[in-house]
């Protein structure tokens, strides 16, 4: 984990996302957000299960961190004006995550306009060599 | 030719109805965690999600967070080809009791999203249209609102694998 500084933007920034209600009802916590690269996670529970005779957590729940995820990444870009809102995303399940393991997003801004962020996302479980799910979306730029 | 039956009286019906899509939502945890219930009108299925705090993800705005939309919409595909596979099954002659159990879910391929206006603190409402039903693969495609039906505030298209009955 990264430790960051408490009276830095970034800090703010981590903050702000941690603090948004639903962020905070899923229980994500973010490890590390700068220069358009923002890893988050998620740990397994009852309450996010999707098939219940599997234990496998829903695809909404995943859509949810990736969503996050990709927004921070936008916004810690060093070309980000202000805050962002998700536009598109497009997210691939390669397989089901293994019950009762914490997912984790690594997202990257790989592009930024004046307008527009493109992010890409990968979601991992403790099987770190086979992605549970792959994301790609586009952002706001506001201020910009 | 057998005489034609009398039609069942129509709280039999609902009720089986009714019993066969609770049992489907009932089991999925995160359906209850989002709050999100069906209304039924035949086999027309109206996915509502409560507001709730909970969903909020800019407190500043506020608006839904974009995770809780795209889980709504998702959650809308996954129980509307359920339903539509469950159906038939349910209204087949002498369909007794649909065990939840048999009920196998779809495996969601691919979800994409698209955003066109920031969700209201409000209720909101969505449909599922199934463009197509294969035996192994369908295509879903989702549109939610709140206030207005014809102002969607965010749809989606998603592919999904479909259960094998046989086990």
């Amino acid at each position: 984990m990264t430790q960051t500084p408490t009276d830095t933007p970034n800090h703010r920034a981590i903050g702000f996302f941690e603090n948004l209600p639903h962020a905070k009802s899923l229980g994500m916590v973010i490890e590390k957000m700068v220069d358009g690269h923002a890893v988050m996670h998620m740990p397994w529970r009852d309450a996010l299960v999707g098939d219940p005779e599997t234990g496998v957590i829903h695809g909404g729940a995943v859509s949810a961190l990736m969503d996050t995820c990709c927004g921070a990444a936008a916004m810690c870009h060093p070309g980000a004006t202000g805050g962002t809102a998700t536009l598109g995303l497009r997210i691939d399940y390669m397989r089901a995550a293994t019950p009762g393991q914490t997912i984790r997003v690594e997202a990257t801004c790989y592009h930024i306009t004046r307008s527009v962020a493109f992010v890409r996302a990968v979601a991992l479980d403790d099987d770190r060599d086979r992605p549970v799910a792959t994301a790609t979306g586009t952002f706001t730029v506001e201020g910009g | 030719m057998a005489p034609k039956k009398r039609p069942e009286p129509v709280q039999v019906v609902k009720q089986r109805r009714d019993e066969a899509l609770a049992a489907l939502v009932a089991g999925v945890p995160y359906i209850s965690y989002l709050g999100v219930t069906f209304d039924r009108r035949g086999d027309e299925l109206t996915a509502v999600m409560p507001f709730d705090e909970k969903l909020i993800g800019n407190p500043i705005l506020p608006a839904l967070h974009g995770g809780a939309t795209a889980a709504f919409l998702e959650v809308t595909a996954i129980i509307g080809l359920s339903w539509a596979i469950l159906w038939p099954r349910i209204e087949a002659e002498g369909a007794p009791d649909v065990a939840p159990s048999l009920t196998r879910l779809p495996k969601t391929i691919d979800f994409t999203v698209d955003y066109l206006r920031s969700g209201l603190p409000r209720d909101a409402y969505a449909r599922a249209q199934i463009s197509r039903l294969g035996r192994r693969y369908a295509s879903v495609h989702v549109e939610a609102w709140q206030d207005n039906r014809e102002r969607a505030f965010a749809q989606a298209t998603g592919h999904f694998l479909m259960p094998r009955n046989d086990g």
